[in-house]
């Protein structure tokens, strides 16, 4: 229950785009084509799973122990460069495909804000390692809906006539906007 | 170009929100009031500051291959020091702020400015970039969190001048997300004309 709690809330309630406002540059950059935001989408989840474990154990069995709390901003965004470059290199080996699918994305990540806010808020929120794994996992759904809904519009918004100011970056803004009002609909389901 | 030009870059030209658009995650975060954007502002500039100079002055040290990594080193020190310095001094800022402090890190604007100009100019001249840069990142987050104050809650840097309640919806991240749509929208309508 408790875990359905935390993914609920992660998802729907503080989506971590629509409501945290975290991770817009690539909501607002790779969200021309539903296809492309599906490949952000999946290469963001397995970046933000993994990097939440590790993060995890270095705060707790590393710079807790060591009393080096304040390096934790330092460490982490070292943690998660190493940790996408890594990612990349070892799809590159194994899953030529899944490489294919999500490999142009995987650079663009390290610069994500989600990925440190997530470890920095799971740190923050003092969940345990299973909690924190859920909540990242959670989160990353909830950036993959929200890109996937706003790609979906865009793309149909194609054909529409806009004013000339208002294309690209201010339209998808307040469409952003719009759907955020929307997502206000599900606060209270959740106390 | 002079310094001048240098300077004043940031503020219209090549202002890195409105113009060139980076660094949107803190601007929707951070401005439900025009000082808390500008504290933002203002936390964000020491940092350009701090890492364009240091990245310029060791721009013949670091190699080539490992620049990026070396970079977010000396970016996420100047943020942590920044961090201890707000925890310290403006508490109730920094408690408002909360995450978004260390997220500085992640701000392009830093990590662009670094690799676009501190690591080919001089000091001077990388100095006068991070001011530029750093204040007209500032002015769009004070004039965005002054705009959504002002009708969100119908006051000013904190004084009340219009009465009753405001649009509550301003405050809140849906009201961000439109806001910085329609300035941007504002913007793109005045630079072509």
């Amino acid at each position: 229950m408790e875990y359905l709690l935390i993914i609920i809330s992660a998802v729907l309630i503080n989506n971590v785009v629509l409501a945290q406002t975290l991770g817009i540059c690539p909501f607002l950059g790779v969200s021309n084509r539903v296809q492309t935001a599906l490949g952000m989408a999946g290469a963001v989840t397995f970046v933000i799973v993994l990097s939440t474990m590790v993060t995890y154990l270095i705060q707790v069995y590393v710079l807790d122990k060591l009393g080096l709390a304040f390096m934790q901003t330092i460490i982490f965004i070292l943690v998660i460069a190493a940790l996408v470059q890594m990612v990349e290199i070892i799809l590159k080996k194994i899953s030529q495909p899944l490489y294919q699918a999500l490999g142009i994305y995987l650079p663009l990540i390290t610069t994500n804000c989600a990925v440190l806010g997530v470890a920095i808020l799971v740190i923050k929120k003092n969940y345990n390692l299973f909690e924190g794994v859920i909540y990242g996992a959670a989160t990353a759904i909830g950036f993959g809906l929200a890109l996937i809904i706003l790609a979906g519009i865009r793309e149909q918004l194609e054909l529409a006539d806009i004013p000339k100011g208002m294309k690209g970056v201010p339209l998808s803004l307040v469409i952003a906007g719009i759907l955020a009002l929307a997502f206000m609909g599900f606060s209270g389901i959740v106390k | 170009m002079n310094q001048m030009q240098n300077f004043t870059k940031g503020f219209f030209r090549e202002n890195p929100i409105l113009v060139l658009v980076l660094g949107t995650c803190p601007t929707l975060a951070t401005t439900s009031s025009s000082i808390n954007g500008m504290g933002m502002g203002i936390a964000t500039t020491f940092v350009l500051i701090g890492s364009n100079v240091v990245i310029s002055l060791l721009s013949d040290v670091i190699p080539d291959k490992v620049r990026i990594p070396a970079f977010v080193v000396i970016i996420a020190s100047f943020v942590t020091v920044v961090d201890l310095l707000m925890q310290a001094y403006v508490p109730a800022l920094y408690e408002t702020l909360g995450i978004f402090i260390p997220l500085i890190v992640v701000n392009c604007i830093v990590l662009g400015r670094a690799e676009a100009y501190a690591c080919k100019n001089s000091v001077f001249s990388s100095f006068i970039d991070g001011l530029g840069m750093g204040l007209g990142f500032t002015m769009a987050l004070g004039i965005l969190g002054a705009f959504r104050e002002i009708l969100g809650s119908g006051t000013l840097f904190g004084y009340k001048f219009i009465k009753g309640d405001g649009i509550l919806v301003f405050i809140l991240a849906p009201g961000a997300f439109m806001a910085l749509g329609y300035l941007i929208a504002l913007i793109n309508r005045i630079r072509r004309t």
